[in-house]
């Protein structure tokens, strides 16, 4: 009778995910979506607490306020410019919480105490070793993302070698473990080939392609729960993880297209390691760029009729987002129109930017994807990019040359006038000079994205 | 057991498909708040973890249960109160924004 609840309580929780992922769909129902969600979970853990094969509750206990309280800390104390970085240690966790449960499970075999198929330890290999590159694949990109370590491409000779040999390796002592021995030294020898994978993995990924990563390694966690179901044979995690498993594979997929580039050029190839010079390609050093005073540029947006601001990495890392919308706001009560064009690759994942602005109480309606702004540029007065590089390049549209061609980009050339603020005229994450900057409508306002704003904010008011 | 584990393939396989439905009409503007969220939902994980800390078979056992069970709580707890704390702040008109 109680394991019939359990297994219909499973289902519900199954259900109420699906419920409340449905519910994302709009930023309305969004945040009961997730209410919903967490209803779904709470069932399952209730479900699973009546099991009759749990004895003991000390250790429960210790794990559950151990990882509730760090989690809150978490939660509630991250900057919304640091998302990524919270992302990426959430992933970490779940895939690490997969791969510990596989170890133990694998310890009752290799113990005897519980009779070996071959399917269930399949799965369980599958589960530790996606467990463990997620683990320690996300705290790589983490610590990349955190700028504890270099946001640079790490290459080294042979690395795409090293890494083949290091994944058949891991695969060929999996199948070893559960043909023809179980044997706990060797499973250790391929924990630890699991979490040198992850970190091989990420390594070479550059810092502007970490929303890739970060999309990726999320799914990864939902393949390592979904492998954890096997194990257990419990429909739930199965279902649950397939959902987050498909989550993570569309949104690497919608990165990829924004980028116009391939899953495995962005893992390999290790883009962004070279920068080159500001000498790119096109001849465009010839021409010089004009630069614009921030009084100057408070006449121009005084004077627009539409704006539209086109927000970077740039603004995140100058936490420039409560100014963007000061601006706003003031250019609104003179009348003029303001939207925000979003790419999907700004920022350092996806839909980095579309917090940060709503966290500075920017309406959602004004968030522009790529699709419905970039008509609108032709009517535009003045575009302002803040921060922003690679997706504002018309390169992409016409020069095969260029390593970005072909990528998706905002037409912000195609506006009246354009103002980029920028700290210097380096180049952005693909190692290439920018040919905006050079355009006959382009200004450039040299300096820190939120002081350039608060001087704009201050030359407006004073001549308000 | 065969039969068992072929119903599960399809359940898993069904799943996916739900999954890419369900996700595909996530606009952009909620990706990260997607992301965390279905973050959290990958910490069902917890349901394997609390097994492992409960049935008590071996004190390493018990112990790397608890270290599961930390792990998969600190997804479950900071996943959706971190997506809540986004969501949130995702107002349609300037007024309802306060603060």
């Amino acid at each position: 009778m109680i394991d019939l609840v359990i297994a219909l309580a499973y289902l519900l929780s199954a259900v109420l995910f699906i419920v409340g992922l449905k519910r994302l769909s709009s930023p309305r129902t969004a945040r009961r979506g997730n209410m919903i969600g967490a209803a779904g979970m709470l069932i399952a853990i209730v479900a699973t607490l009546l099991d009759k094969e749990i004895v003991g509750w000390t250790w429960i206990l210790v794990g559950a306020v151990v990882g509730s309280v760090a989690g809150l800390l978490f939660a509630y104390r991250v900057k919304m410019t640091g998302m990524p970085q919270m992302v990426a240690l959430l992933n970490g966790f779940g895939g690490g919480a997969s791969a510990l449960v596989a170890t133990d499970e694998y310890m009752r075999y290799a113990a005897g105490t519980t009779v070996p198929h071959y399917d269930i330890q399949t799965t369980i290999m599958l589960g530790l070793i996606v467990g463990g590159v997620t683990f320690s694949g996300s705290l790589i990109a983490w610590a990349k993302l955190q700028e504890v370590m270099t946001g640079k491409p790490i290459l080294f000779a042979g690395q795409k070698v090293v890494n083949a040999l290091l994944l058949l390796g891991a695969l060929a002592l999996a199948a070893y473990l559960v043909v023809v021995d179980a044997n706990m030294p060797l499973y250790l020898v391929l924990v630890g080939a699991s979490l040198l994978l992850g970190v091989f993995f990420v390594i070479p990924i550059g810092g502007a392609d970490m929303p890739v990563v970060i999309s990726l390694l999320n799914s990864y966690s939902g393949i390592a729960a979904c492998m954890t179901g096997f194990v257990l044979s419990n429909n739930a995690l199965i279902i649950s993880g397939a959902l987050v498993g498909a989550s993570g594979i569309i949104l690497t997929k919608i990165m990829c297209d924004a980028m116009n580039r391939s899953l495995a050029n962005v893992l390999f190839a290790g883009v962004g390691a070279t920068v080159a010079g500001p000498a790119g390609p096109g001849g465009a050093v010839a021409k010089p760029v004009k630069d614009i005073s921030a009084e100057d540029a408070a006449i121009l947006l005084t004077y627009a009729r539409e704006v539209i601001f086109v927000p970077g990495y740039g603004m995140a890392v100058s936490q420039a987002q409560h100014q963007v919308r000061e601006l706003a706001d003031i250019l609104t009560a003179k009348g003029v129109d303001v939207k925000y064009a979003v790419h999907p690759v700004a920022g350092r994942m996806p839909g980095h930017m579309n917090v940060l602005l709503a966290e500075a109480n920017v309406p959602y309606p004004q968030l522009m994807e790529m699709d419905a702004i970039n008509p609108e540029f032709d009517h535009t007065d003045v575009s302002v990019v803040i921060g922003a590089n690679d997706v504002v390049n018309p390169a992409a549209r016409h020069d095969a040359a260029s390593p970005i061609y072909g990528m998706p980009i905002l037409d912000v050339d195609k506006s009246k006038n354009v103002i980029v603020m920028k700290r210097s005229l380096n180049v952005g994450f693909a190692g290439i000079d920018n040919e905006l900057f050079y355009n006959d409508n382009t200004r450039m306002l040299f300096g820190d994205a939120r002081k350039m704003l608060t001087a704009l904010i201050h030359e407006l008011k004073v001549n308000a | 057991m065969l039969a068992g584990l072929m119903v599960s393939i399809y359940v898993f396989v069904l799943a996916i498909f739900v999954g890419f439905e369900v996700i595909a009409k996530v606009p952009q503007m909620l990706h990260t708040p997607l992301m965390s969220g279905s973050n959290a939902i990958s910490g069902i994980t917890i349901v394997g973890a609390l097994l492992v800390a409960g049935r008590l078979e071996s004190p390493l056992s018990a112990v790397l249960g608890a270290v599961a069970v930390a792990f998969a709580m600190v997804n479950v707890a900071g996943g959706f109160a971190v997506t809540d704390r986004m969501l949130q702040m995702f107002k349609r008109k300037p007024e309802e924004a306060g603060k």
